[in-house]
């Protein structure tokens, strides 16, 4: 008996390095993938950090960062891009979940259907939809029209080109993220629960609140989280609808280096909204995993 | 009709009639969401310079706008180029890398995982003046080589999640049966894991088609000169006034989505039996 195991012994190693040595090499089939965002993303987004902290006279210096502390139109810019994220979030909650609600109660042909109006802008570019909300709500656009020929106002309404454009556009854009995963969760809900909770005398009201809703919040969660943090780093629908009067973050970013060629201001405004970014999803991710986050909750 | 009001609607014997205004709200919602796209489609057609709806008369004029202009056609054919290299590049790397990380049991697989999906986290502006920056050093600033690279970095995520999603559903005990009745590991890949996977991967391949041929942020950095994207150029044009023939190529990029997704559904539908 001991001879067999001092036997095996040697081969068994070699087995368990021979292992080792397929898995290294599996691995290294993510190599290319890796290399690419290595060197396109990591190692530029590394060099802007690095930027971020040379001033003006090409030295090291805290002055870019000092500069967005210090003048109140870089505190605005921030507050405009919480505001416009926090609203667009909510809004797109308190329109995303009812219909998420009806879609995942109907039958399941007549849901797939419904799930084409969320699945079609979602699929169409980004872009082309901005520029739709753009015709729709100008002066003289459809909306005007038709709300003054219905007498709901009597003169063109100021509805593009600020605030209001914005999130009209923005909400139109982020709902997909937030139907989509919340619409998954309901789903994935087991319907005798219900059936349990209003069978031991729960009121609809009860039954939904202290058993339906709160089994869906990690999909709720994670499509909120994914809505405000795409809305942070926002560019086209706030510039496009927002007539120069929304700034946000990534605006001033991209007209610093435009029209001043700061790339220290730039950088550093970056490097802040990197940063935001990435404490948002790291205490989320003390509540989901990182791959539910991007799958939506499940 | 009455009685269908006050029939329950739900496990929570909720009635319909309890509930009528989530129909109404949720229908309206979807009509919401579809319609502002749609309308650009008739308005594509009018002859009107303001664009109208319905269209007073009907003309295709801005169509032959943009196939007559040799700056419009040169940004398409940008962009189509872009979008199928794009396509091309992100799914076999894309592919191999979400296999890699699924059948690879190293330590640091998770660690990895979080690298690929960085492209998804990081801002987008970042990323565009990051790659304008790397792409001025290495020489490939306004070319279709460079855009192709970005876009990669882009759709790679969308790969590695949407291929790796499906990889987690596949019983990896088929491929061990081919490897153990002698069939080399890439054999075993290419004949009876891809086959089973293949929806997926081209369900990612649409997507990143999709991912490139609608960017705009990276684009508005690193294309320009002789190769501006359709969509930068769109951007530009947005920004002055609103031009007509910005329509009609919005309907014809609904449409090259509308394709896609149909394409999707059909490569989606087969892939849950």
């Amino acid at each position: 008996m001991s001879m067999t195991t001092a036997t095996l012994r040697p081969n068994e190693t070699g087995l368990r390095t021979d292992g080792r040595l397929e898995r290294l090499r599996l691995f290294g089939l993510s190599s290319p993938a890796m290399l690419l965002i290595l060197v396109i993303l990591v190692i530029p987004v590394g060099w802007l950090f690095y930027v971020s902290f040379i001033g003006a006279n090409g030295e090291f210096s805290l002055e870019n960062y000092e500069r967005m502390i210090k003048r109140r139109s870089y505190i605005r810019i921030f507050i405009t891009t919480f505001q416009v994220s926090v609203l667009t979030t909510g809004l797109c909650i308190l329109i995303g979940y009812p219909l998420a609600y009806f879609m995942a109660q109907l039958p399941n042909r007549l849901a797939n259907l419904c799930l084409i109006t969320v699945l079609l802008p979602f699929w169409t570019s980004l872009l082309v939809r901005t520029y739709a909300w753009l015709v729709l709500l100008q002066k003289q656009g459809l909306v005007n029209q038709w709300a003054m020929s219905l007498g709901l106002w009597d003169e063109p309404l100021k509805i593009v080109h600020n605030m209001t454009g914005t999130l009209i556009g923005m909400v139109h854009i982020m709902l997909p993220f937030l139907i989509l995963p919340v619409y998954g969760a309901m789903k994935a809900i087991d319907r005798d629960y219900l059936m349990a909770a209003s069978n031991l005398g729960a009121t609809p009201r009860k039954a939904f609140w202290t058993v339906f809703f709160p089994l869906t919040t990690p999909g709720l969660f994670a499509g909120a989280l994914m809505v405000f943090i795409l809305c942070l780093g926002f560019f086209v629908t706030p510039a496009v609808l927002g007539g120069g009067k929304v700034i946000m973050v990534s605006m001033k970013i991209v007209s610093n280096i435009e029209l001043f060629v700061n790339w220290g201001a730039a950088s550093a405004m970056g490097v802040v909204l990197l940063i935001m970014t990435l404490v948002i999803l790291w205490i989320a991710s003390r509540f989901l995993r990182l791959d539910q986050i991007t799958s939506g909750g499940r | 009709m009455a009685n269908w009001l006050k029939s329950p609607a739900s496990e929570t014997q909720v009635t319909h009639g309890q509930r009528l205004w989530l129909y109404v709200f949720a229908v309206i919602t979807m009509i919401l969401l579809v319609t502002p796209t749609l309308i650009v489609i008739p308005m594509s057609f009018s002859d009107s310079q303001y664009l109208e709806f319905p269209p007073d008369k009907w003309s295709t004029r801005w169509y032959d706008n943009f196939f007559g202009s040799d700056e419009w056609m040169q940004a398409a054919r940008t962009s189509i180029q872009t979008a199928i290299l794009t396509m091309l590049v992100a799914t076999p790397v894309g592919v191999a890398s979400a296999y890699g990380l699924h059948t690879s049991n190293v330590p640091f697989v998770r660690m990895a995982f979080v690298m690929m999906i960085t492209p998804m986290m990081v801002p987008l502006v970042l990323v565009a003046i990051g790659a304008f920056y790397a792409y001025v050093q290495l020489n490939i600033l306004y070319t279709v080589t460079g855009l192709v690279l970005a876009h990669t970095v882009l759709a790679l995520p969308l790969v590695i999640i949407v291929t790796g999603s499906a990889l987690k559903g596949y019983d990896m005990s088929q491929e061990q049966a081919a490897r153990s009745l002698g069939a080399p590991r890439w054999k075993a890949f290419f004949t009876v894991t891809l086959p089973q996977i293949r929806f997926a991967v081209v369900t990612s391949a649409l997507l990143a088609f999709l991912t490139s041929f609608d960017e705009v942020v990276v684009a508005m950095f690193i294309s320009g000169g002789d190769n501006p994207t359709l969509t930068r150029n769109m951007f530009n044009a947005l920004r002055d006034q609103i031009d007509p023939t910005i329509a009609a190529i919005s309907t014809l990029m609904i449409f090259v989505t509308t394709v896609m997704m149909i394409l999707a559904q059909i490569f989606g539908q087969q892939n849950k039996p």
